[in-house]
Protein backbone atom coordinates (compact mmCIF):
# COMPACT_ATOMS: atom_id res chain seq x y z
CA UNK A 1 0.00 0.00 0.00
CA UNK A 2 1.34 3.41 -0.88
CA UNK A 3 2.35 5.70 1.96
CA UNK A 4 -0.29 8.18 0.88
CA UNK A 5 -3.09 5.65 0.91
CA UNK A 6 -1.98 4.18 4.19
CA UNK A 7 -1.98 7.59 5.90
CA UNK A 8 -5.35 8.49 4.42
CA UNK A 9 -6.74 5.16 5.59
CA UNK A 10 -5.34 5.68 9.04
CA UNK A 11 -6.76 9.17 9.27
CA UNK A 12 -10.15 7.92 8.13
CA UNK A 13 -10.27 4.99 10.53
CA UNK A 14 -9.20 7.17 13.41
CA UNK A 15 -11.76 9.80 12.47
CA UNK A 16 -14.45 7.12 12.47
CA UNK A 17 -13.34 6.03 15.89
CA UNK A 18 -14.01 9.61 16.83
CA UNK A 19 -14.60 11.10 20.15
CA UNK A 20 -11.05 9.74 20.02
CA UNK A 21 -9.89 12.45 22.35
CA UNK A 22 -7.41 10.98 24.75
CA UNK A 23 -8.75 11.20 28.25
CA UNK A 24 -6.38 13.06 30.52
CA UNK A 25 -6.98 10.45 33.22
CA UNK A 26 -4.61 8.04 31.43
CA UNK A 27 -1.68 10.20 32.50
CA UNK A 28 0.89 11.43 30.01
CA UNK A 29 0.30 12.00 26.33
CA UNK A 30 -1.37 9.35 24.16
CA UNK A 31 0.95 6.67 22.74
CA UNK A 32 0.75 8.15 19.24
CA UNK A 33 2.17 11.44 20.52
CA UNK A 34 4.93 9.61 22.40
CA UNK A 35 5.70 7.60 19.27
CA UNK A 36 5.97 10.75 17.15
CA UNK A 37 8.27 12.39 19.67
CA UNK A 38 10.43 9.27 19.93
CA UNK A 39 10.65 9.11 16.16
CA UNK A 40 11.78 12.75 16.05
CA UNK A 41 14.43 11.99 18.68
CA UNK A 42 15.79 9.18 16.54
CA UNK A 43 16.06 11.61 13.63
CA UNK A 44 17.84 14.08 15.91
CA UNK A 45 20.28 11.47 17.22
CA UNK A 46 21.35 10.36 13.77
CA UNK A 47 21.40 13.89 12.37
CA UNK A 48 23.56 14.84 15.34
CA UNK A 49 26.23 12.33 14.27
CA UNK A 50 26.22 13.70 10.72
CA UNK A 51 25.93 17.33 11.75
CA UNK A 52 28.91 17.14 14.10
CA UNK A 53 31.01 15.96 11.16
CA UNK A 54 29.56 18.54 8.78
CA UNK A 55 30.24 21.32 11.29
CA UNK A 56 33.77 20.09 11.85
CA UNK A 57 33.20 19.29 15.53
CA UNK A 58 33.87 15.61 14.91
CA UNK A 59 36.34 14.04 12.51
CA UNK A 60 34.74 12.68 9.38
CA UNK A 61 34.26 8.92 9.61
CA UNK A 62 32.79 7.57 6.38
CA UNK A 63 31.48 4.34 7.89
CA UNK A 64 29.85 6.03 10.85
CA UNK A 65 28.32 8.67 8.58
CA UNK A 66 26.92 6.01 6.31
CA UNK A 67 25.42 4.14 9.26
CA UNK A 68 23.67 7.29 10.48
CA UNK A 69 22.43 8.12 6.98
CA UNK A 70 21.15 4.55 6.55
CA UNK A 71 19.29 4.86 9.84
CA UNK A 72 17.67 8.08 8.68
CA UNK A 73 16.67 6.39 5.44
CA UNK A 74 15.16 3.52 7.45
CA UNK A 75 13.32 5.99 9.68
CA UNK A 76 11.75 7.93 6.82
CA UNK A 77 10.62 4.63 5.32
CA UNK A 78 8.59 3.63 8.37
CA UNK A 79 4.84 3.65 7.91
CA UNK A 80 3.70 6.43 10.24
CA UNK A 81 -0.01 6.07 9.51
CA UNK A 82 -0.93 5.44 13.11
CA UNK A 83 1.21 8.27 14.53
CA UNK A 84 -0.72 11.10 12.93
CA UNK A 85 -4.26 10.47 14.04
CA UNK A 86 -7.06 12.91 14.86
CA UNK A 87 -7.46 13.70 18.52
CA UNK A 88 -3.71 14.07 19.03
CA UNK A 89 -3.16 17.70 18.03
CA UNK A 90 -2.29 20.59 20.33
CA UNK A 91 -6.02 21.35 20.52
CA UNK A 92 -6.63 18.09 22.36
CA UNK A 93 -3.34 17.08 23.95
CA UNK A 94 -1.31 19.39 26.13
CA UNK A 95 2.03 17.75 25.29
CA UNK A 96 1.37 17.84 21.54
CA UNK A 97 2.80 20.55 19.30
CA UNK A 98 0.96 19.26 16.22
CA UNK A 99 -1.22 22.03 14.79
CA UNK A 100 -4.78 20.87 14.15
CA UNK A 101 -4.51 22.45 10.68
CA UNK A 102 -2.52 19.44 9.53
CA UNK A 103 -5.69 17.40 9.40
CA UNK A 104 -7.21 19.91 7.00
CA UNK A 105 -4.14 19.75 4.75
CA UNK A 106 -3.29 16.06 4.64
CA UNK A 107 -2.26 16.16 0.97
CA UNK A 108 0.17 19.00 1.68
CA UNK A 109 1.56 17.25 4.76
CA UNK A 110 2.08 14.13 2.63
CA UNK A 111 3.93 16.17 0.01
CA UNK A 112 6.18 17.59 2.71
CA UNK A 113 6.83 14.05 4.00
CA UNK A 114 7.76 12.96 0.51
CA UNK A 115 10.14 15.90 0.16
CA UNK A 116 11.86 14.77 3.37
CA UNK A 117 12.14 11.22 2.02
CA UNK A 118 13.80 12.51 -1.15
CA UNK A 119 16.22 14.72 0.76
CA UNK A 120 17.18 11.82 3.06
CA UNK A 121 17.68 9.45 0.12
CA UNK A 122 20.01 12.01 -1.46
CA UNK A 123 21.88 12.25 1.85
CA UNK A 124 22.16 8.47 2.05
CA UNK A 125 23.73 8.45 -1.40
CA UNK A 126 26.19 11.23 -0.58
CA UNK A 127 27.21 10.60 3.04
CA UNK A 128 30.32 8.64 2.04
CA UNK A 129 32.35 11.81 1.57
CA UNK A 130 32.58 14.93 3.72
CA UNK A 131 31.76 17.24 0.80
CA UNK A 132 28.79 15.08 -0.14
CA UNK A 133 27.56 15.10 3.43
CA UNK A 134 27.94 18.86 3.75
CA UNK A 135 26.06 19.51 0.52
CA UNK A 136 23.20 17.13 1.21
CA UNK A 137 22.41 17.71 4.89
CA UNK A 138 21.15 21.28 4.36
CA UNK A 139 18.20 20.20 2.20
CA UNK A 140 17.24 17.69 4.90
CA UNK A 141 17.09 20.55 7.40
CA UNK A 142 15.02 22.52 4.91
CA UNK A 143 12.55 19.65 4.57
CA UNK A 144 12.27 19.32 8.37
CA UNK A 145 11.70 23.05 8.65
CA UNK A 146 9.05 23.17 5.92
CA UNK A 147 6.79 20.85 7.90
CA UNK A 148 7.63 22.39 11.27
CA UNK A 149 6.83 25.82 9.91
CA UNK A 150 3.43 24.76 8.65
CA UNK A 151 2.29 22.26 11.26
CA UNK A 152 4.23 22.59 14.50
CA UNK A 153 3.21 24.94 17.28
CA UNK A 154 5.91 27.25 18.65
CA UNK A 155 7.59 26.20 21.87
CA UNK A 156 5.78 27.56 24.90
CA UNK B 1 -10.09 88.51 25.83
CA UNK B 2 -9.83 89.16 22.10
CA UNK B 3 -6.09 89.21 22.44
CA UNK B 4 -6.14 85.82 24.12
CA UNK B 5 -8.34 84.41 21.36
CA UNK B 6 -5.94 85.79 18.77
CA UNK B 7 -2.94 84.35 20.57
CA UNK B 8 -4.63 80.97 20.75
CA UNK B 9 -5.51 81.08 17.08
CA UNK B 10 -1.93 81.92 16.15
CA UNK B 11 -0.70 79.14 18.38
CA UNK B 12 -3.10 76.67 16.78
CA UNK B 13 -2.08 77.66 13.27
CA UNK B 14 1.59 77.45 14.21
CA UNK B 15 0.96 74.05 15.81
CA UNK B 16 -0.75 72.70 12.72
CA UNK B 17 2.00 74.10 10.54
CA UNK B 18 4.67 72.57 12.76
CA UNK B 19 2.83 69.23 12.76
CA UNK B 20 2.51 69.40 9.00
CA UNK B 21 6.18 70.24 8.61
CA UNK B 22 7.47 67.71 11.12
CA UNK B 23 5.32 64.83 9.88
CA UNK B 24 6.09 65.37 6.18
CA UNK B 25 7.45 62.26 4.48
CA UNK B 26 11.20 62.57 3.95
CA UNK B 27 13.14 61.68 0.86
CA UNK B 28 16.75 61.09 -0.06
CA UNK B 29 18.80 64.07 -1.27
CA UNK B 30 19.27 63.60 -5.01
CA UNK B 31 23.04 64.19 -4.89
CA UNK B 32 23.48 61.03 -2.80
CA UNK B 33 22.13 58.97 -5.69
CA UNK B 34 24.10 60.25 -8.67
CA UNK B 35 26.35 57.72 -10.32
CA UNK B 36 24.70 54.80 -8.53
CA UNK B 37 24.45 51.75 -10.82
CA UNK B 38 22.85 48.49 -9.73
CA UNK B 39 24.16 44.96 -10.33
CA UNK B 40 21.36 42.38 -10.48
CA UNK B 41 23.73 39.50 -9.66
CA UNK B 42 24.75 41.09 -6.39
CA UNK B 43 21.15 42.13 -5.86
CA UNK B 44 20.10 38.48 -5.61
CA UNK B 45 22.12 38.21 -2.42
CA UNK B 46 20.70 41.47 -1.06
CA UNK B 47 17.24 40.08 -1.81
CA UNK B 48 17.98 36.92 0.18
CA UNK B 49 19.57 38.80 3.08
CA UNK B 50 16.64 41.22 3.17
CA UNK B 51 14.11 38.40 3.37
CA UNK B 52 11.91 40.13 0.77
CA UNK B 53 10.26 36.92 -0.45
CA UNK B 54 9.27 35.89 3.07
CA UNK B 55 6.65 38.64 3.13
CA UNK B 56 5.98 39.59 -0.48
CA UNK B 57 5.65 36.14 -2.11
CA UNK B 58 2.19 34.57 -2.06
CA UNK B 59 1.38 32.88 1.27
CA UNK B 60 2.89 29.39 1.37
CA UNK B 61 4.84 29.84 -1.89
CA UNK B 62 7.73 27.42 -2.39
CA UNK B 63 10.55 27.15 -4.93
CA UNK B 64 10.33 29.40 -7.98
CA UNK B 65 6.99 30.79 -6.78
CA UNK B 66 8.91 32.61 -4.04
CA UNK B 67 10.19 34.95 -6.75
CA UNK B 68 6.66 35.99 -7.74
CA UNK B 69 6.23 38.95 -5.43
CA UNK B 70 2.52 39.62 -5.88
CA UNK B 71 2.00 40.08 -2.14
CA UNK B 72 -1.12 39.09 -0.26
CA UNK B 73 0.36 37.76 2.99
CA UNK B 74 -1.56 39.09 5.97
CA UNK B 75 0.06 40.37 9.16
CA UNK B 76 -2.19 40.79 12.15
CA UNK B 77 -1.06 43.40 14.72
CA UNK B 78 -2.58 45.36 17.61
CA UNK B 79 -3.12 48.21 15.12
CA UNK B 80 -4.93 46.25 12.43
CA UNK B 81 -4.08 43.77 9.70
CA UNK B 82 -1.46 44.73 7.15
CA UNK B 83 -1.40 43.05 3.75
CA UNK B 84 1.91 42.71 1.93
CA UNK B 85 1.73 44.67 -1.34
CA UNK B 86 2.74 43.64 -4.85
CA UNK B 87 6.45 44.45 -5.38
CA UNK B 88 6.83 42.47 -8.59
CA UNK B 89 8.02 44.45 -11.62
CA UNK B 90 4.50 44.71 -13.00
CA UNK B 91 4.33 48.37 -14.14
CA UNK B 92 0.71 48.85 -13.06
CA UNK B 93 0.32 46.81 -9.86
CA UNK B 94 3.92 46.42 -8.78
CA UNK B 95 7.09 48.50 -8.78
CA UNK B 96 7.99 48.20 -12.48
CA UNK B 97 7.93 51.98 -12.79
CA UNK B 98 10.11 52.67 -9.76
CA UNK B 99 13.50 54.35 -9.99
CA UNK B 100 16.38 53.54 -7.65
CA UNK B 101 15.48 56.74 -5.81
CA UNK B 102 11.94 55.44 -5.24
CA UNK B 103 13.31 52.26 -3.68
CA UNK B 104 15.78 54.25 -1.54
CA UNK B 105 12.96 56.49 -0.29
CA UNK B 106 10.85 53.43 0.53
CA UNK B 107 13.61 51.52 2.33
CA UNK B 108 15.42 54.40 4.06
CA UNK B 109 12.55 56.75 4.79
CA UNK B 110 9.36 54.70 4.55
CA UNK B 111 8.15 57.12 1.88
CA UNK B 112 6.21 56.03 -1.21
CA UNK B 113 6.83 57.45 -4.72
CA UNK B 114 3.61 59.47 -4.25
CA UNK B 115 5.07 60.95 -1.07
CA UNK B 116 2.97 59.07 1.50
CA UNK B 117 4.17 57.32 4.65
CA UNK B 118 4.41 53.55 4.68
CA UNK B 119 3.36 51.64 7.78
CA UNK B 120 6.34 50.25 9.71
CA UNK B 121 5.10 46.69 9.09
CA UNK B 122 7.50 47.33 6.20
CA UNK B 123 10.72 47.34 8.24
CA UNK B 124 12.21 50.62 7.03
CA UNK B 125 13.42 51.39 10.54
CA UNK B 126 15.92 48.55 9.91
CA UNK B 127 16.36 49.02 6.16
CA UNK B 128 17.44 52.61 6.88
CA UNK B 129 20.83 51.06 7.70
CA UNK B 130 21.17 49.39 4.27
CA UNK B 131 23.79 50.91 1.96
CA UNK B 132 22.71 52.84 -1.13
CA UNK B 133 24.74 50.45 -3.28
CA UNK B 134 22.88 47.43 -1.88
CA UNK B 135 19.56 49.12 -2.62
CA UNK B 136 20.64 49.91 -6.18
CA UNK B 137 21.69 46.28 -6.65
CA UNK B 138 18.39 45.09 -5.18
CA UNK B 139 16.49 47.41 -7.52
CA UNK B 140 18.30 45.90 -10.52
CA UNK B 141 17.52 42.38 -9.30
CA UNK B 142 13.84 43.02 -8.54
CA UNK B 143 13.32 44.19 -12.13
CA UNK B 144 14.50 40.77 -13.40
CA UNK B 145 11.74 38.89 -11.52
CA UNK B 146 8.45 37.78 -13.10
CA UNK B 147 5.72 40.46 -13.10
CA UNK B 148 2.50 39.61 -11.27
CA UNK B 149 -0.59 41.41 -12.61
CA UNK B 150 -2.59 41.50 -9.39
CA UNK B 151 -3.50 44.66 -7.49
CA UNK B 152 -2.24 45.08 -3.94
CA UNK B 153 -4.94 44.57 -1.32
CA UNK B 154 -5.63 47.50 1.04
CA UNK B 155 -4.53 47.28 4.68
CA UNK B 156 -7.30 46.69 7.18
CA UNK B 157 -6.45 49.36 9.71
CA UNK B 158 -9.01 51.30 11.72
CA UNK B 159 -9.10 54.85 13.07
CA UNK B 160 -6.85 56.55 14.11
CA UNK B 161 -4.13 54.34 12.65
CA UNK B 162 -5.54 54.80 9.16
CA UNK B 163 -4.38 58.43 9.18
CA UNK B 164 -1.05 57.97 7.46
CA UNK B 165 0.13 61.47 8.29
CA UNK B 166 0.37 60.41 11.94
CA UNK B 167 3.10 57.99 10.91
CA UNK B 168 5.30 61.04 10.47
CA UNK B 169 5.06 61.48 14.23
CA UNK B 170 5.72 57.81 14.76
CA UNK B 171 8.85 58.06 12.64
CA UNK B 172 10.05 61.11 14.60
CA UNK B 173 9.66 59.16 17.82
CA UNK B 174 10.88 55.73 16.81
CA UNK B 175 12.82 55.69 13.53
CA UNK B 176 16.47 56.15 14.40
CA UNK B 177 18.98 57.46 11.93
CA UNK B 178 22.00 57.43 14.19
CA UNK B 179 23.91 54.52 12.71
CA UNK B 180 24.33 51.08 14.25
CA UNK B 181 22.39 50.02 17.35
CA UNK B 182 25.40 48.29 18.88
CA UNK B 183 28.22 50.78 18.50
CA UNK B 184 31.23 48.68 19.46
CA UNK B 185 31.74 45.31 17.84
CA UNK B 186 34.94 43.50 16.87
CA UNK B 187 35.95 43.79 13.18
CA UNK B 188 34.83 40.22 12.41
CA UNK B 189 31.32 41.12 13.58
CA UNK B 190 30.90 44.28 11.48
CA UNK B 191 29.44 42.57 8.44
CA UNK B 192 27.17 40.57 10.74
CA UNK B 193 26.01 43.78 12.40
CA UNK B 194 25.12 45.20 9.00
CA UNK B 195 23.15 42.07 8.14
CA UNK B 196 21.37 41.71 11.50
CA UNK B 197 20.56 45.38 12.14
CA UNK B 198 19.87 46.34 8.53
CA UNK B 199 18.95 43.92 5.78
CA UNK B 200 18.09 40.98 8.02
CA UNK B 201 15.83 43.21 10.17
CA UNK B 202 16.16 40.62 12.96
CA UNK B 203 15.36 43.23 15.62
CA UNK B 204 11.86 43.71 14.22
CA UNK B 205 10.76 40.42 15.78
CA UNK B 206 13.43 39.70 18.40
CA UNK B 207 13.21 43.10 20.14
CA UNK B 208 10.20 44.02 22.28
CA UNK B 209 8.04 47.01 21.35
CA UNK B 210 6.34 49.73 23.38
CA UNK B 211 2.59 50.43 23.35
CA UNK B 212 2.91 52.47 20.15
CA UNK B 213 4.86 49.79 18.34
CA UNK B 214 8.27 51.42 18.64
CA UNK B 215 11.27 49.15 19.30
CA UNK B 216 12.66 49.17 22.85
CA UNK B 217 16.34 49.59 22.00
CA UNK B 218 17.33 49.11 25.64
CA UNK B 219 16.25 45.47 25.22
CA UNK B 220 17.73 45.02 21.74
CA UNK B 221 17.26 41.39 20.56
CA UNK B 222 16.11 40.50 24.08
CA UNK B 223 13.07 38.52 22.94
CA UNK B 224 9.44 39.56 22.50
CA UNK B 225 5.92 38.20 22.49
CA UNK B 226 5.05 36.38 19.28
CA UNK B 227 2.66 38.57 17.27
CA UNK B 228 0.69 35.42 16.38
CA UNK B 229 -0.10 35.15 20.10
CA UNK B 230 1.49 31.77 20.68
CA UNK B 231 4.85 31.38 22.36
CA UNK B 232 7.64 33.95 22.42
CA UNK B 233 10.25 35.09 19.95
CA UNK B 234 13.42 34.13 21.80
CA UNK B 235 16.03 36.30 23.42
CA UNK B 236 19.12 35.93 21.18
CA UNK B 237 21.52 38.03 23.26
CA UNK B 238 24.36 36.23 25.07
CA UNK B 239 22.25 36.30 28.26
CA UNK B 240 20.01 33.61 26.79
CA UNK B 241 21.59 32.18 23.63
CA UNK B 242 24.46 30.01 24.82
CA UNK B 243 25.13 28.31 21.48
CA UNK B 244 28.68 28.45 20.12
CA UNK B 245 29.36 30.67 17.12
CA UNK B 246 29.69 27.54 14.99
CA UNK B 247 26.30 26.36 16.22
CA UNK B 248 24.66 29.68 15.34
CA UNK B 249 26.22 29.72 11.88
CA UNK B 250 25.18 26.12 11.29
CA UNK B 251 21.62 26.86 12.38
CA UNK B 252 21.45 29.72 9.88
CA UNK B 253 22.74 27.37 7.17
CA UNK B 254 20.63 24.26 7.82
CA UNK B 255 17.99 25.12 10.40
CA UNK B 256 19.40 22.52 12.81
CA UNK B 257 19.71 23.53 16.46
CA UNK B 258 22.69 22.15 18.44
CA UNK B 259 20.53 19.24 19.60
CA UNK B 260 19.28 18.67 16.06
CA UNK B 261 15.80 19.87 16.46
CA UNK B 262 14.98 22.02 13.45
CA UNK B 263 13.80 25.57 13.00
CA UNK B 264 10.05 25.99 12.89
CA UNK B 265 7.66 28.89 12.67
CA UNK B 266 8.88 32.04 10.98
CA UNK B 267 12.52 31.08 11.59
CA UNK B 268 12.15 28.21 9.09
CA UNK B 269 11.38 30.93 6.55
CA UNK B 270 14.34 33.02 7.70
CA UNK B 271 16.74 30.07 7.37
CA UNK B 272 15.70 29.69 3.72
CA UNK B 273 17.19 33.15 3.26
CA UNK B 274 20.26 32.85 5.49
CA UNK B 275 21.11 29.51 3.82
CA UNK B 276 21.81 31.54 0.66
CA UNK B 277 24.40 33.78 2.34
CA UNK B 278 28.11 32.99 2.25
CA UNK B 279 29.61 30.97 5.14
CA UNK B 280 31.62 34.09 6.03
CA UNK B 281 28.44 36.16 6.35
CA UNK B 282 26.82 33.57 8.61
CA UNK B 283 29.96 33.38 10.76
CA UNK B 284 29.96 37.16 11.07
CA UNK B 285 26.30 37.16 12.16
CA UNK B 286 27.25 34.65 14.85
CA UNK B 287 30.17 36.85 15.96
CA UNK B 288 27.82 39.85 16.15
CA UNK B 289 25.28 37.98 18.28
CA UNK B 290 28.08 37.22 20.73
CA UNK B 291 29.00 40.93 20.85
CA UNK B 292 25.47 42.22 21.56
CA UNK B 293 24.90 43.48 25.14
CA UNK B 294 23.23 40.72 27.15
CA UNK B 295 19.58 41.33 28.02
CA UNK B 296 18.40 39.49 31.12
CA UNK B 297 14.91 38.11 30.92
CA UNK B 298 12.54 40.14 33.06
CA UNK B 299 11.28 38.21 36.09
CA UNK B 300 8.07 36.53 35.07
Amino acid sequence: MSLKRSILTGVTIAALAAGGVWAASHGGPPPAVKARQAHMQLYAFNLGILGAMAKGEAEFDAEKAQRAANNLAALVSLDQTDYWVPGTSSAEVMESRLKPEMFENVADAMAKGKALQEAVMALQGAAGTLDGLRASIGPVGGACGACHKAYREPQQ
Amino acid sequence: MRRLARALAILAVTGVAAFWYLTAPRSEPVENLTGLAGDAGRGALVFAAGGCASCHAAPGAEGAARLELGGGRRFASPFGTFVAPNISPDPEHGIGGWSVADLVNAMHHGTSPEGAHYYPAFPYTSYARVSLQDIADLHAYLLTLPPVARPSAPHEVGFPFNIRRLLGGWKLLFARHDGPVVKDVPPEAERGRYLVEGLGHCGECHTPRNALGGLDYSRWLGGAPNPTGKGRIPNITPAALDWSEADIAYYLETGFTPDFDSAGGEMAEVVKNTAQLSPEDRASIAAYLKAVPPVRDAAQ
